[in-house]
Order: structure tokens, then C-alpha cells, then sequence
């Protein structure tokens, strides 16, 4: 099988990387570039565990394939927040509302979130069922994560962010 | 020190780990890798039943990039199983021997340089196998000339458990009221998010490191250690954060003991990821149940007599089946007075995936049969089925004699809540077509006093270490799966110290630093049993802190000495206190610099055979069905339980938001999906967890009571719920349309045809 040599933007660096062509998004940020926080839950793209950004929209990193993301750029859970020590809204509610148990299906969950007051910085409850559809989470029966992207929400308008 | 002594009790404090959660960087067994680490996956089998008659492994083998090779014939025939108490319940080895008896049953590994090759590789494995007769369920499997699954078990009962108190007979004769109903429940799939991992290190000396998923870190050290004919401090467990279990990983797994067994023998890490076809394929499962109950009520409600008979589908393999096949006896005593009670309970063998604890360990099944029987009898009784229920509801005090006593218990104030909250009287006035309100209730045990494991040590310890510097460390065993045990615990501590909670660190998940030892979690046990354990060493810690006050501070005997705000004080004068670290140093100088540390334990004694405390709960479904397409929709969910003291509101909450959703997956889309031991559904995308817009909204009361035997006051939450929601659903169900749902999962299917009279 040929490997091919891709470039792409991972959380603001640029990475050159060589894959093979069946290797999946989700197996380059884990194995290869050892960032693990995103999740494999599945890798059948039925669980939303894997979400990533690219190109700033949300995808189930276990089914793209890694050459898809060729010069483009990808958002993980560890690039969300502007600094290491400061968390992103979401994160934030998050952690205050008790929106994390096993915390597994946590980082999918906030980039669904994260993606959805981009393009929706004021979300109804029903939107944000829907735009976390695609997430399973066996803890915490959703209700104490969509208070947390609520709060995420007014948070961000309070701020003007 | 002028300020109100600050309690951390009843508090929402954040957990400890959602920081490192929320930004990717909590490790997960899956997260670890080491230098020249091995991929492993198994070979598992692809039919129900048959003997093995030969394996050739020599083209895997030949294979470039293979490393490790085992079957059954290169490890010892080892039986294991949670149930050391009695060794014939240990039915299980790591791989097939002769013989495999399940569709995924493990009859080898391969290790390899990537998981490609390892995967290519098993393929290549040739197991010869001559096919035996097989059964796939409980009557079939008792048949007269059934097939065999083990030759120990002629019949395929594995074994049997029973209760029996009361003149049976008499009560029913005495009842104005007899009936008795069949109930059939289904296996469903824990569905944790995390499919297991294990990774596996042997020393050059033999001794093995193993980081896995699991909820029993010690039960997988000893029980490894027996598989791999080594002594138990020879096996290191160490359980980094773990993915959801819900009582699916507290067993010794068979990739646990290939990864090891494999890394000693290749002298590399071996790491093995189960896929989450695996995972529904082959997994523990909750038992499908049959339940036959018969039950005795005067006409004015009160209750004579009750008799249950059950039959649990256990799969190949026991398992934590004779746990549940007792606790279904017990929960179809509980709730209610039944001055007279009947349990046969029936674990059989059946060539299906075996089945194993899962979330209720028993009780889901007993309630859905003993709710729904209640909801059918105070029809027939004429009684409102709260009222039939609160005649006959268990209060403090009350006994299943011989096999439990009833502690705290708010009962009878969560019924009249649930009643006033869900406007049961009104509503139940104007019923009409394609609706309904129905309601179903629940006990639960804060963990179990049995000792199937039969540990030698205490059932929970805990290491408190107190520092100059006004800190603490805290070191155990228990557990913390996702469930939030770790800050429940932490809490614990800082209250009983009079820190923060960001004064402790916590040391866990590890067998050879943790303090032995810990039973993990199971059975809604880390918080009554663990917390007592921290509380008995935060005692032993105060008590020398006490004396160097009381010397200090030429205190007169009489008085009590506290800690809060970080400072350490006579009671009636808390502005004379001094820093909690400064007395520490004091109590080390004073010992010649020995370190301040104590650890404390907890194992219950003296509280009946089955757990130191129960919750209560009750739960009404408002739901609406589509009398076209028999679709089920749940409007809302009242729920009031008692937990004993809510130690951390946030965290009891989340506890109960869970098991609504997975307990409406059990009651309406959830269902292992089986052809003749096969699991069909193997993907989320056809075995339905409900997601966040299947959720309905949902209302929780608490009744705050004191259970004394808890830390604090505090017992079990977010377990015992698995169960009333099905019979809740049920109830409302058959109100809304008139189908009385007797076997589970409620589906629209099963509506559709009973509406159309087929
Ligand atoms: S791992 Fe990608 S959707 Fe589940
Ligand atoms: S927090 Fe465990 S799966 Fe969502």
C-alpha cells in the first residue's frame, strides 16, 4: 500500500504526516500524533465519541479518512481553549454543571457544542438536541449537558465573545 | 476563626476530574501505549456449541509480524469466576479447553506488531470444530434429554437460591384476592462508551503490571494471579480512568489474561482493545428473566402471600448470575409487607452469550414483574394503585426475616410526593384514550454484604496521610468508574478534616499503593462502604490531632475538639483554634518526625444477607401512544427518591438523569437481538440507546432521611431507578391503550398488533 505525505493544520500547527490511504482521521490524532482526547467509541460512526472539527465543521473522525484532511485544518478537543490554562466556555460549563461522568463521551460532546453556538450562539433547547444527536452518552442522561451548552451560550453573549 | 464552621455536605461541588475531562487529557486504558508494545486481538468462536477438535496455528504463526500465539492447550485449564465462596460456581477458563459453548466464547489470541497483522493472523487460524446440540433458552435447555452444557449440571441448572418465610399456604387460603401472572424480560447491553482495554507489562523478574478497564481492580489482581498460577502480589492492577461499566467489567475478562500471559511471554506490552461489535457480540449482558409471581391480597388491599418462581437465562457461563438469581428473590420481597414468601430462584445454563451484573443486578427484572402485578392487582382490587401501595409499604424497622432489615426508609413520603407532583388524583379522573400515567417503585441496596469473593481482607480501606503544610492524601481502592465515587469520597474527607477539597490528594486505582483493599464498585457500594472506611481513618488521624490541642491548648477534659475552616478548635470556642498544619507538625515533632497517617476499614457485620442500607424511590410515567402506529411517547418523568443525605446534590442528580436514560432504552428500544445464539444487532446504529432527543423531561424530588449506617447519613442513588421506569411505562401503556405489556422490551410492534386484534 503507498503511503502518501499529507500536510495539514492540526489545532494551529502545521503537520506533515505520512499515512496510508486506509487510515482513518481518528487513528492518525491518536496513534500517530498521540493526541488522545478524542475518543473511540465505535469507530462505526454511530456514537459521536471521535467528533472532531474540519474546517471547522464537525465530523466522526473514525470514518474520514486521514488524506481527506489533506491542507485542511482540524480542530481537536486539545484546541479549543485559546490558552493552556484557561478553558473554552463550553469546557467550562461543562465542568461547573456537572455535565461529565465518565467523561468518554465528553470531548465529542463539546465539539458538537462548540460547533454549534459558532454557527448558532443562540440555541433553543430543541437545537441543541438535535446538534448533539449524534453523541451518545450512557452517564448522564443529557440533561445536565444541555444545561451546560445553555450556559455556555448566555456565557458567551454576556462576554460578546 | 470567627466565621460558621463551613460543611462541604449537601454541596455541588465539581468533580475532581472534569477539568482533565473536558480537555482531553484524562488517560483512559486506551490512551496508554509503551516502547515496543504489542497489538492483541481474539479468536473467538463462531459457533454456540461444539467440541474443539484441533487448532492449527502454523500458518498464523508464519505469518511476518507475529508474535505470540496462545490457545487454550498452551495455558492452564483454569477455573475461574467472581464466586471463589464456592469453587464448583467457577466454570469458566480464559480460553475454550475441548470445548466452546457460545458464539464469541475466546479460543485464542495472537499478539502482533500492529492490529492489522494480529487481525489478518487470527484469521489464518484453523479451529476444527464438531458441532454439539445446543440450547438458546431457559425451557428448551430443561427439557427432558436437553443437550449438556457442562457435565457437572446434567439438567443445565447451575443452581438454584431460595427464601422462605411465613405459612404460605395459609395466606393464599386467607386471601379474598389471588393472581398470578408470567413475565419475560429481555438481555440488554450495558453499552458503557469505553469498549474494554487492557494493557499488559511483565517484569524481567515475571511480575505483571496490567492497566485495564475494569470496576474491581482487586478481584482482577487475585483472580489473574490464580489464572496465571502466580501469587497475588506478583500482579499489579492498575485502573487508569474508566469509560462507563455499569456492572460490566468487574470480572477477570480473557484479554486481561492473554495480554499478560503474552507479555511475559514475548517480553513486550501486549495491549488488546476489544471493537464495540465485540463488545454487543459477545459481552456480558442483563439477564432475560422469566418470572412467574403469585400473589394474595385481602379485599382491602393487604397484601397475605406472595410466591415468585424465576428462571434466568445465564448464558454459558455463571458469571455473577448466582447474585442475581438471589437478589431477584429478594427484590420481590421488598417495598411491601408480605407477611408470607415464597422464592424459587432457577439459574440455567443456555448456549447464549453469558450474562452478567449489570445496573439493578436483579432488581429490574423482579420490579418489572412485582410493579406491574401491583398495578394489575389494585385494578382488579379497585384500589388506586398508590393507595394499594402505601397500605402495604415497608416502613423503618420492618423485616424479610432471615435475609434483611429495613433501615431508613422514606417510603410511604416518596409515594404521596410522587402522587402530589405528577397530579396522579386528577389525572387519573380524566383518562383518556392514547394516555396514561403510570407508576412503579423501587428499593435498592448501598452495597452488599456478601462475601461470594470470599476476600480475606476488610471490604473497604482507606489510608489518610496529614501533612505540615495543611494538606491531606487520601488512598483507596474504590472504584470511580465515572460514577464520581473519587470526589464523594474527597468530600468525605475534607469534611471530616475541616479542608478543602482541593486540600486532598487522591491516590487510587492502584493495587500495589492503595491500601488492601477494596471490593471496587458494584452493587452501589463505594459510597456507604468506602466512605466509612475514609471516615474511620479521618477518626484515627483526629483523634491524635485532638490530644496535641488539648495539651497545647490546656484544655480542660470535658472539652470537644472540631475541625473546620482549616483550623483545629474547641467546639465552644472556635477563635481559639490552631491551623490544621501546624498541628500536624506538632504531632510529628512530638514523635520524632514520624509521619501522621492512619488507615481505616469498613466491612459490614450483623446486617442480614443482603445489604446495610436500602434506598427508596417511586416513578411516574406520563406517556402518550399513537393508536396507529403503537409509537410510545413519554411526555415527562416524575421521580422522588430517597437517598438517605444527598452528599453532593449535582452528583445524586446525575446519578438519576443516567438511569432514566437507561432505563427507558430497557423499557421501550433496547434489545439484544438473538438467532439461535447469534447477536444480530452488533452497532449503535441497530441496537437504539436512546439520545438526548429521545430523552423527555424530567422532574426529581428527594425525601431527605438519615440512614445510619452511611457516612453521613448518605446511601445508594441512581442504581435502584434502573427498575421502575419499564413497570412505570408499562402501567401507562396499558392505560393508554388497554395492552397489558407482560414481556419486555414495550415495543410499538407489539401495540401495533394487539390494537389491530392480531
Ligand atoms: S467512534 Fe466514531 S462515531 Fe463512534
Ligand atoms: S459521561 Fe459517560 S458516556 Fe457521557
Amino acid at each position: 500500500m503507498n503511503t502518501h505525505v499529507i500536510e495539514l493544520i492540526v489545532n494551529g500547527d502545521l503537520r506533515e504526516v505520512a499515512v496510508r490511504p486506509n487510515l482513518t482521521l481518528l487513528q492518525l490524532l491518536r496513534d500517530h500524533l498521540r493526541l488522545t482526547g478524542t475518543k473511540h467509541g465505535c469507530g462505526t460512526g454511530d456514537c459521536g465519541a471521535c467528533t472532531v472539527l474540519l474546517d471547522g465543521r464537525p465530523v466522526n473522525s473514525c470514518l474520514t479518512l486521514a488524506v481527506e484532511a489533506r491542507n485542511r485544518t482540524i480542530t481537536t478537543i486539545e484546541g479549543i481553549s485559546t490558552s493552556g490554562t484557561t478553558l473554552h466556555p463550553v469546557q467550562q460549563a461543562f465542568v461547573e454543571k456537572g455535565a461529565v461522568q465518565c467523561g468518554y463521551c465528553t470531548p465529542g460532546m463539546i465539539m458538537s457544542s462548540v460547533h454549534l453556538l459558532r454557527t448558532n450562539p443562540d440555541p433553543t433547547e430543541s437545537e441543541i438536541r438535535h446538534a448533539i444527536g449524534g453523541n451518545i452518552c450512557r452517564c448522564t442522561g443529557y440533561t445536565k449537558i444541555i444545561e451546560a451548552i445553555e450556559t455556555a451560550a448566555r456565557a458567551k453573549k454576556g462576554s460578546g465573545q | 476563626m470567627s466565621e460558621q464552621r463551613k460543611t462541604l455536605i449537601g454541596k455541588r461541588v465539581p468533580r475532581l476530574d472534569a477539568h482533565a475531562k473536558v480537555t482531553g487529557t484524562a488517560r483512559y486504558t486506551g490512551d496508554l501505549s509503551l516502547p515496543g508494545m504489542l497489538y492483541g486481538v481474539m479468536v473467538r468462536s463462531p459457533v454456540a456449541h461444539a467440541h474443539i477438535k484441533h487448532i492449527d496455528v502454523s500458518k498464523a504463526r508464519a505469518f511476518p509480524g507475529v508474535k505470540c500465539i496462545i490457545t487454550g492447550n498452551d495455558v492452564p485449564a483454569i477455573r475461574y469466576g467472581n464466586w471463589r465462596l464456592v469453587p464448583e460456581l467457577q466454570d469458566e477458563t480464559v480460553l475454550a479447553h475441548d470445548c466452546v459453548r457460545f458464539i464469541g466464547d475466546e479460543v485464542a489470541a495472537v499478539a502482533a506488531i500492529d492490529e492489522a497483522t494480529a487481525r489478518k493472523a487470527a484469521e489464518l487460524i484453523d479451529v476444527e470444530y464438531e458441532p454439539l446440540p445446543a440450547v438458546f433458552n431457559v425451557d428448551d435447555a430443561m427439557a427432558e434429554g436437553a443437550p449438556t452444557l457442562h457435565s457437572h449440571r446434567e439438567n443445565n441448572l447451575s443452581l438454584e437460591r431460595k427464601i422462605d418465610y411465613g405459612d404460605l399456604e395459609k395466606a393464599f387460603a386467607e386471601a379474598d384476592y389471588i393472581r398470578e401472572d408470567t413475565f419475560t424480560t429481555h438481555a440488554v447491553s450495558h453499552a458503557y462508551m469505553e469498549p474494554c482495554v487492557a494493557l499488559a507489562q511483565a517484569d524481567a523478574d515475571g511480575r505483571i503490571t496490567l492497566w485495564t478497564s475494569t470496576q474491581t481492580p482487586y478481584y482482577v489482581q487475585c483472580l489473574l494471579a490464580q489464572t496465571m498460577e502466580l501469587r497475588e502480589n506478583d500482579v499489579r492492577v492498575i485502573k487508569p480512568h474508566v469509560g462507563g461499566g455499569f456492572g460490566g467489567k468487574m470480572e477477570l475478562r480473557p484479554w486481561e489474561f492473554c495480554a499478560a500471559w503474552m507479555a511475559r511471554e514475548t517480553g513486550q506490552p501486549v495491549k488488546f482493545t476489544l471493537t464495540r461489535a465485540e463488545e454487543f457480540a459477545s459481552g456480558r449482558r442483563r439477564h432475560p428473566v422469566k418470572i412467574t409471581s403469585k400473589i394474595g391480597f385481602k379485599k382491602d388491599g393487604s397484601i397475605t402471600g406472595k410466591e415468585v418462581i424465576a428462571h434466568l437465562d445465564g448464558g454459558a457461563y455463571n458469571g455473577m448470575g448466582p447474585t442475581a438469581t438471589f437478589l431477584i428473590g429478594n427484590f420481590g420481597a421488598m417495598l411491601y409487607r408480605v407477611p408470607a414468601y415464597r422464592y424459587r430462584g432457577n439459574y440455567i445454563y443456555t448456549n447464549n452469550p453469558p450474562a452478567g451484573a449489570m445496573r439493578g443486578f436483579g432488581a429490574p427484572q423482579a420490579l418489572f414483574a412485582g410493579e406491574t402485578q401491583m398495578n394489575l392487582a389494585a385494578d382488579a382490587l379497585g384500589i388506586d394503585p398508590i393507595e394499594l401501595r402505601l397500605k402495604n409499604a415497608m416502613v423503618e424497622g420492618d423485616k424479610i426475616p432471615g435475609v434483611a432489615t429495613i433501615g431508613s426508609c422514606g417510603f410511604i413520603e416518596c409515594l404521596e410526593k410522587v402522587r402530589e407532583l405528577s397530579n396522579w388524583d386528577e389525572r387519573q379522573a380524566d383518562a383518556r384514550p392514547g394516555e396514561g400515567l403510570g407508576i412503579a417503585c423501587y428499593s435498592f441496596i448501598s452495597g452488599g454484604v456478601f462475601n461470594w469473593f470470599n476476600t480475606q481482607y476488610t471490604f473497604s480501606a482507606a489510608e489518610v496521610r496529614v501533612f505540615d503544610d495543611g494538606t491531606a492524601q487520601l488512598s483507596t481502592l474504590a472504584a470511580d468508574i465515572g460514577q464520581g465515587s473519587d470526589l464523594i469520597l474527597v468530600q468525605i474527607l475534607a469534611e471530616e478534616l475541616g479542608l478543602e477539597v482541593s486540600d486532598i490528594r487522591l491516590v487510587t486505582g492502584d493495587t500495589a499503593t492503595c491500601p488492601q483493599s477494596d471490593l471496587g464498585t458494584w452493587g452501589s457500594r463505594v459510597t456507604l462502604m468506602a466512605g466509612n472506611a475514609v471516615r474511620d481513618a479521618a477518626h484515627k488521624v483526629k483523634e491524635q490531632l485532638f490530644d496535641m490541642v488539648s495539651l497545647k491548648l490546656n484544655l480542660n477534659v470535658i472539652h470537644e475538639i472540631e475541625c473546620g475552616n482549616g483550623h483545629i478548635y474547641p467546639k465552644s470556642k472556635p477563635a481559639h483554634g490552631l491551623p490544621f498544619g501546624d498541628v500536624v507538625a506538632m504531632v510529628q515533632r512530638s514523635n520524632r518526625g514520624k509521619p501522621l497517617k492512619a488507615t481505616g476499614y469498613y466491612t459490614p457485620r450483623d446486617c442480614g444477607l443482603v445489604s446495610p442500607a436500602f434506598s427508596f424511590g417511586a416513578q411516574v410515567a406520563d406517556t402518550s401512544v399513537d393508536l396507529e402506529t403503537g409509537m410510545v411517547q413519554v411526555n415527562k418523568m416524575f421521580t422522588v427518591h430517597d437517598c438517605g443525605t444527598e452528599l453532593n446534590p449535582m452528583a445524586v442528580e446525575g446519578q438519576l438523569e443516567g438511569s432514566i436514560q437507561m432505563s427507558l432504552g430497557y423499557a421501550l428500544s433496547e434489545e439484544l437481538l438473538m438467532e439461535e445464539g447469534k447477536t444480530l444487532n452488533t452497532s449503535f446504529l441497530d441496537y437504539k440507546v436512546p439520545v438526548a432527543e429521545d430523552m423527555p423531561p424530567s422532574v426529581s424530588e428527594t425525601i431527605e432521611t438519615y440512614e445510619e449506617t452511611g457516612p453521613f447519613g448518605a446511601k445508594e442513588a441512581g442504581e435502584g431507578l434502573a427498575c421502575p421506569t419499564a413497570p412505570a411505562i408499562a402501567d401507562a401503556v396499558r392505560k393508554a391503550t388497554g395492552l397489558c405489556c407482560k414481556d419486555l422490551p414495550i415495543t410499538s410492534d407489539k401495540i401495533r398488533s394487539y390494537l389491530s386484534g392480531d
